[in-house]
């Protein structure tokens, strides 16, 4: 599998560069009905949701209390409108010192 | 379009400064992810030239970890590429939501920079209070989340053992807290935001007990079921995205 791993490398890279660039360089917005895009707007935080649920119940394989505490640890400090790298750093904290618990 | 090479004034250091900053959050939530593939990678029986190829050239967290399981379970080279085609079609989605705010640049630099999205990368791009987005934003937001992800599976690989557990346990929270301070801004001014976060939320929880919708699908379908419907829904309301 040697000398061919390297080139599913390269394979795996085309099929997953191919639908980052496609939309970017083909679509001209402008041309797009108005539904759509808006339809379009909607997908960064519909994504956001999908992509918070339910990963972040799952980062540690043995409870689930684990993921709702970092969870909330990060919601608070979103809350109080601290900026992304001060929630980040607040929520591993929190998390860090509950494992000692 | 004119054969100009000359970049429109929107791409100024600010503007790349900006980006390289708006990275670091994801840095930091790449590091202990792509360390452990590093490691994972070297258990799998990779060379060093192998795992920091794959993270260069392919840079999608997930399906580079289902790709070593899928090396290590010797599936063949056919699978591999469509499983990863699967797992990554959700950035046609991104990339398309993209376009709708990014600045009218030259193809050429939509197509450099198209290659660093990620769920990370296009989270903080498309809330960000920008009206456009510039290419140079992207190019230093991409960069700063490439570079780090890049190293460090070479870090993982060649330190060969984990990190301190407690430590591994809760920098797994990083990227989540990074989402979820991404989102609350913005749900707190608007409904609609609130609405989408948590029918998409809910659908994707339903949908990973649906074993065909784990993985790829999963989130595509529920990002575009709720896109779509409440948007019908929800016709006249702001996402306040600005």
């Amino acid at each position: 599998m040697k000398l061919e791993l390297i080139w599913v490398i390269i394979g795996m890279g085309l099929v997953t560069y191919i639908p980052r660039m496609l939309p970017l360089v083909l679509f001209y917005t402008n041309n797009l009905h108005p539904r759509v895009q808006g339809i379009l707007k909607n997908v960064p935080f519909a994504i956001l949701g999908a992509l918070i649920f339910p990963g972040v119940l799952l980062i540690n394989p043995e409870s689930y209390l684990y993921g709702v505490i970092g969870a909330a640890a990060a919601i608070i400090a979103a809350w109080l409108n601290f900026n992304v790298i001060v929630v980040v750093l607040s929520s591993i904290f929190v998390l860090y010192g509950y494992t000692f618990l | 379009m004119l054969p100009s090479p000359a970049l429109p004034k929107v791409h100024t250091p600010a503007q790349w400064k900006k980006g390289l900053k708006a990275g670091l959050p994801i840095a930091i939530g790449y590091m202990p992810i792509a360390f452990t593939f590093g490691l994972l990678a070297k258990a799998a029986g990779l060379s060093l030239f192998e795992t920091v190829g794959m993270s260069v050239i392919v840079f999608a967290g997930a399906s580079q970890y289902i790709a070593l399981s899928m090396i290590a379970a010797a599936s063949g080279a056919a699978e591999l590429i469509l499983t990863t085609f699967i797992m990554n079609i959700r950035h046609l989605l991104m990339s398309a939501s993209l376009n709708e705010r990014a600045e009218d640049d030259p193809k050429w630099l939509k197509a450099l920079y198209a290659f660093f999205i990620t769920d990370e990368t296009f989270s903080v791009a498309a809330t960000s209070l920008e009206k456009k987005i510039t290419g140079s934003y992207l190019l230093g937001l991409g960069l700063v989340a490439y570079s780090c992800w890049v190293v460090f599976s070479g870090v993982g690989y060649i330190m060969g053992s984990g990190l301190p557990p407690s430590l591994q346990a809760s920098m797994g929270i990083a990227l989540y807290a990074m989402f979820i301070a991404l989102l609350v801004p913005a749900a707190k001014k608007s409904r609609k935001v609130v609405a989408l976060a948590g029918s998409a939320a809910v659908l994707n929880s339903l949908f990973s007990f649906i074993p065909l919708l784990n993985g790829g699908w999963g989130i595509i379908l529920s990002t575009l079921i709720a896109a779509v419907s409440i948007e019908f829904v929800m016709k006249g309301e702001e996402r306040n995205e600005a």
